[in-house]
């Protein structure tokens, strides 16, 4: 049954779909993320682009605070330092936690002084290797990849942008990063650092995450950002 | 005196003219403005993020907090700054009419603040502001299984109407204030006040031309928030 | 982010580019509540305020029998910054709303006199309220232009016997003698800079706030933040006011 002459499917493929809105019905379809069945019907349950995996009904969501996933790469401040761990507010109502040793590739002793490593306010990438079913995060600061990143400007962007602003692997923020000739890390969590060799360069590579930002649901996305960064050289 | 004509020409089921707009505000993680009349809300939500003190997070579920007031310019007498009795009620009820759609369990020990204010108040403000509000908890991505859609029917003299603006709660003959919020999906009033004269049959009329009512303001909402992605279905 | 926004001072450069003593753009709309007796509508690039005048009549003070009253009040609404709570007006709200008090009352703007009704008897009240909506930087400024912009848009409520028509509205403005305006300059470093954003005022140290009237003299000044200021700095700052301020009024078109 092709999805044209199937009339169990209320809506189209990337449709924008609002909380409370009728996607499917009958029995043959799974609600999955972002959908919930009520008797007949699969409802949504956000403001989302609705997506039909198999037989399964998803709502990608359009907005929304960053939630936090396993195997995430994020970036986030130092919020403070306790007798064995860190915390880091990833921007999420309670902050991660770097345990001891998951802190460093050098091996970290006991009764080490732990702001050595890291200080409140310090600015950080690393990799959430757990979420618990309260969510509670658990970070690593040790695997490849996490440091503590230096002096850069750091801006926020809506975390659904995210995957557009990184691209088919990586395609968007590497045609980004060539072209202003910066050091962009990408958190999923929203938090971008951008480090170059001037503060021109910088902004401009700012400029164009914004741009892929406002326009993430534009056809020809990649088209329009190479003519934006040739512009902009 | 019998009411037979509106006050501005409209008809007895017929709603003000409407506007609304989300992602106004752009610190916030949801935002919409919402306009009834001359009835103007604004809803800002911020969350779900952490709950101060501690000793007011939930372990089962998320707290959902609003705050609801008038500016002090929205009304013709100058509303002194701080909350009333009024608004404090209000906020509350904007918080109930708000719960049954949506799935606080997900946020334990979180909250989510909901922030309504009124910038002009031509009665029917906290019908306005939980529709406004809803939009807000949309656009700020939180789960609900159906938007909450809100207006106030009631009487002036002796009709039943739909939507009364502040000439028609000041009739001579007096008026009844009905507010209601719903969802229009499953047909489950969230909102339910009253204050006047009414019958039990008249307030049975009232509700349905109050569901009425609401199914064209969803229709509004949804226009609101698909506009701020152009439809959709852009690849 | 403190720190980047130094170097990039340092670099004689900007987060956004603009040069130190460029604002963002500046949009004026007026009419936000049709119940105020003068509303307005200040953006200063994505910072939002709004203001309102209400009017009402009442017993003058005994030490000003034929002089009307002015109140000014300012509430930083929670739908502005994650970091604003509803509650009365903390410190940061009260000293806002101080500003944009003395920036007006201190230019001698509105013309008390022409607001008594009876000597000793009646005089008219105005109050100013101030809402930000959104925080993106330079609340300060953003608020003393919609109080000033709400004035000069405010009517008189119609008054008959003695009291005041409620949602009735003269066409009798508001005697007003001059236009005060506030701009903020901000020390980061070594560096004075215009109109912050909200990247740059977390790496503020100190601030000094000046109120200038088109006559070109000071009439308010406020100093706020930790850091000291020296005279040549304070001196380059009301310097950077004034200039900023002739370029801003030709812009306003508010003659």
């Amino acid at each position: 049954m092709t999805e044209k002459e199937n009339t169990n499917i209320l809506v189209k493929e990337r449709d924008v779909v609002v909380p409370g809105e009728e996607l499917a019905q009958g029995m043959d379809y799974l609600p999955s993320e972002g959908a919930f069945r009520d008797g007949e019907k699969i409802v949504s349950l956000r403001l989302g682009l609705f997506n039909l995996d198999g037989r399964l009904i998803k709502v990608i969501p359009l907005g929304g605070r960053y939630i936090p996933k396993k195997n995430d790469t994020v970036i986030g401040k130092v919020s403070d330092i306790l007798f064995s761990s860190w915390r880091v507010d990833i921007g999420w109502p309670f902050d991660a936690m770097v345990h001891l040793r998951e802190g460093s590739r050098e091996f970290i002793p006991n009764d080490a002084d732990l702001r050595k490593y890291y200080n409140t306010g310090d600015l950080v990438v690393g990799k959430i290797i757990n979420v618990s079913s309260t969510k509670i995060v658990d970070m690593s600061l040790k695997l490849p990849g996490c440091r503590k990143l230096g002096t850069g400007r750091v801006i926020e962007v809506q975390p659904t942008r995210v995957p557009r602003i990184i691209g088919k692997q990586g395609s968007m923020i590497s045609m980004i990063k060539e072209s202003t000739g910066c050091n962009i890390i990408v958190g999923q969590n929203g938090t971008i650092w951008i480090s170059g060799p001037d503060s021109k360069k910088e902004r401009i590579a700012e400029n164009t995450i914004r741009k892929i930002e406002a326009e993430a649901h534009s056809s020809g996305l990649t088209e329009k950002i190479s003519k934006f960064l040739k512009e902009n050289e | 005196m019998a009411y037979e004509k509106r006050f501005d020409g409209r008809k007895f089921d017929e709603v003000r003219e409407m506007e609304a707009k989300i992602g106004i505000i752009e610190r916030a993680d949801g935002s919409a403005m919402f306009r009834t009349g001359k009835t103007i809300a604004i809803a800002a939500v911020y969350g779900p993020r952490g709950v101060f003190p501690s000793f007011l997070q939930n372990p089962k579920k998320g707290r959902l907090k609003c705050t609801y007031d008038l500016l002090s310019f929205s009304v013709t007498e100058r509303k002194r700054p701080g909350p009333s009795r009024r608004s404090t009620e209000i906020s509350m009820v904007t918080e109930h009419s708000l719960a049954p759609v949506l799935d606080m369990t997900k946020y334990s020990y979180a909250g989510i603040d909901l922030y309504v204010y009124i910038t002009q108040a031509d009665a029917g403000t906290r019908a306005a502001g939980i529709n406004a509000a809803s939009l807000a908890l949309a656009d700020a991505g939180i789960p609900m299984k159906d938007l909450i859609t809100s207006i106030a029917v009631g009487k002036v003299s002796d009709k039943i109407a739909v939507d009364l603006d502040k000439a028609e709660e000041d009739h001579e003959d007096g008026a009844t204030d009905l507010p209601m919020a719903m969802s229009t999906r499953t047909g489950e009033i969230t909102l339910l006040q009253m204050d006047g004269n009414m019958t039990r049959a008249e307030i049975k009329e009232a509700l349905e031309m109050g569901k009425k009512a609401c199914e064209g303001i969803k229709k509004v909402q949804i226009e609101a928030l698909k506009a701020k992605y152009n439809g959709g279905n852009k690849k | 982010m403190k720190a980047y926004v130094k170097s990039v001072l340092d670099a004689n450069d900007r987060l956004d580019g603009r040069k130190f003593e460029d604002s963002r753009e500046i949009e004026v709309s007026y009419g936000v509540s049709n119940k105020a007796e003068g509303s307005a509508r200040v953006k200063i690039g994505k910072t939002e305020v709004i203001a309102g005048v209400k009017m009402d009549v009442g017993t003058p003070y005994g030490d000003s029998p034929n002089r009307g009253n002015l109140m000014v009040g300012a509430e930083r609404l929670p739908v502005a910054n994650p970091e604003f709570l509803p509650g009365p007006p903390n410190p940061a709200a009260i000293e806002l709303a101080r500003i944009v008090d003395r920036g007006i009352r201190e230019s001698g703007m509105i013309d008390m006199e022409k607001l008594c009704i009876r000597k000793g008897e009646l005089v008219w009240n105005i109050i100013i309220d101030i809402y930000p909506m959104n925080d993106d930087g330079n609340l300060i400024d953003a608020s003393a232009l919609a109080a000033v912009a709400a004035l000069r848009n405010a009517v008189f409520p119609k008054l008959v016997e003695d009291k005041v028509q409620w949602g009735e509205f003269t066409e009798n403005k508001v005697p007003l003698k001059f236009i005060p305006l506030t701009l903020t300059v901000s020390k980061i470093g070594k560096h004075l800079i215009l109109d912050v954003n909200k990247e740059e005022e977390e790496a503020v140290e100190t601030r000094l706030s000046v109120s200038v009237s088109e006559k070109g003299n000071v009439h308010a000044m406020q100093k706020g933040g930790e850091a000291g200021l020296s005279i040549e700095e304070s001196d380059k700052a009301i310097g950077m006011v004034i200039d900023a301020l002739s370029k801003l009024r030709k812009d306003l078109k508010w003659n």
